[in-house]
């Protein structure tokens, strides 16, 4: 099962874990999987559109999906997958 | 070459250099834009130099006047260089966990410096800064991440220039902050030339910034949403500290003294090659070493530097 890395304000949702391991082939089943489990999570991270929330951003391995395929990147059981809120970066 | 009237000339107009020997593959070559050699040290130079410009074309700085910025380091330095020359006073918000050499540079040209926590990052130093702007109106907040002359002196100055110097480009490779060089750079790139393909480097910050209190904390650049950053963005990938130091350490063996967020550009343009079999790619190099000598990046034991990079904003 893919482990997914949970940013601190979603941790209090998942008993304080920092990691989590949910099933899934795509990021999307991963979400969908992480937001039954979790029901906390539920509607924080995916938009009733379909759609990743604005402001959370989720890396397989290093890579933002929103430049894979999105919700339909493909998710192998080694993956790691990491939710982060989108803050102001460095280098400014 | 001229003499300079102002040492505001000498910004821009940076050289590239080819750094290839640290490609993983023979017909990829990598070329670092050495924005270390502004004046003021940084690309930010760039856009301190166009935000105020063009404010006091919109007749928005009377002589004198003051003006507050939150930054990491870089912006404010430039507009400190930039301000003092011009005869403004500049305040900076800047989180608590900046190196110290930045700082100085800061207190060198006369900024004002106002600490935001540490523990929130840029994103306190924004907020911070937001409201100080709105307790004082007399003051102006020329706001570099949501502010079109940032991205402006991208597109007309360090994009322009790549092209004039490597019309072969066909990756471009950045660091992720205000994302003015992407928009401006990458988008002058991809009209000269649809097939390059732009990359985003970025450090692990989300994980650590405190004081979000929801999602909807969240922060993405105005100028990031208003000028379609998602739709030019082909690829954004993150580097920690770790491979920032180490791909640091490589280019300074080809005696190029770079800052750690080359290191990181520089870690993308290696990931990036791997994943083509031939081409040219450009990373911007935003800053020379010499910020950052008081983090042992370049002298101290590999583990225990990167341990404290963990601590400071670098990037």
């Amino acid at each position: 099962m893919p482990e997914v890395n949970l940013p601190t304000l979603l941790r209090q949702h998942a008993g304080g874990q920092r990691s989590v391991s949910v099933e899934g082939a795509t990021i999307g089943e991963v979400l969908e999987a992480l937001q039954s489990e979790y029901p906390g999570m539920a509607g924080q991270l995916v938009t009733p559109d379909g759609e990743l929330h604005k402001f959370v951003n989720v890396y397989l391995n290093d890579d933002d999906v929103r430049y894979l395929e999105k919700l339909d990147t493909t998710v192998l059981d080694r993956d790691m997958v990491s939710i982060l809120p989108a803050v102001a970066g460095g280098g400014a | 070459m001229p003499v300079l009237r102002s040492i505001l000339d000498l910004i821009g107009n940076t050289p590239l250099v080819d750094v290839s020997a640290l490609s993983p593959k023979p017909a990829v070559r990598i070329l670092a834009k050495l924005e270390g050699q502004n004046p003021g040290g940084s690309v930010k130079d760039r856009i301190a130099l166009s935000m105020i410009e063009d404010a006091e074309e919109k007749g928005l700085l009377a002589p004198g006047a003051t003006l507050i910025e939150p930054s990491s380091g870089n912006t404010g330095i430039g507009m400190a260089l930039v301000c003092r020359i011009k005869g403004y006073k500049l305040k900076v918000v800047l989180p608590g966990n900046v190196s110290i050499e930045r700082r100085q540079l800061l207190e060198l040209w006369r900024a004002e410096v106002i600490d935001s926590p540490a523990n929130e990052g840029s994103n306190g130093a924004v907020r911070l800064a937001q409201r100080l702007s709105s307790e004082h109106p007399e003051w102006t907040f020329l706001y570099q991440y949501g502010n079109p002359a940032n991205p402006r002196a991208h597109y007309v100055g360090t994009g322009p220039e790549i092209w004039r110097d490597c019309p072969e480009i066909t990756h471009l490779v950045v660091g992720l902050g205000t994302s003015g060089t992407l928009l401006g750079a990458g988008r002058f790139l991809k009209e000269a030339s649809p097939q390059v393909r732009l990359w985003a480097v970025e450090p692990p910050t989300g994980e650590t910034v405190e004081g979000l209190r929801n999602l909807d904390d969240g922060y993405i650049p105005p100028i990031f949403l208003e000028q379609g950053g998602a739709d030019l963005l082909d690829r954004r990938t993150i580097v920690g500290p770790g491979d920032s130091i180490e791909w640091t350490r490589r280019l300074a063996d080809l005696g190029v003294f770079a800052g750690i967020s080359s290191g990181a550009a520089l870690a993308g343009a290696v990931k990036c090659a791997n994943t083509i079999e031939q081409g040219t790619i450009v990373f911007i190099s935003s800053d020379g070493g010499w910020k950052y000598l008081s983090t042992g990046a370049w002298t101290d034991e590999l583990d225990a530097v990167v341990e404290r990079a963990r601590g400071i904003i670098y990037f």
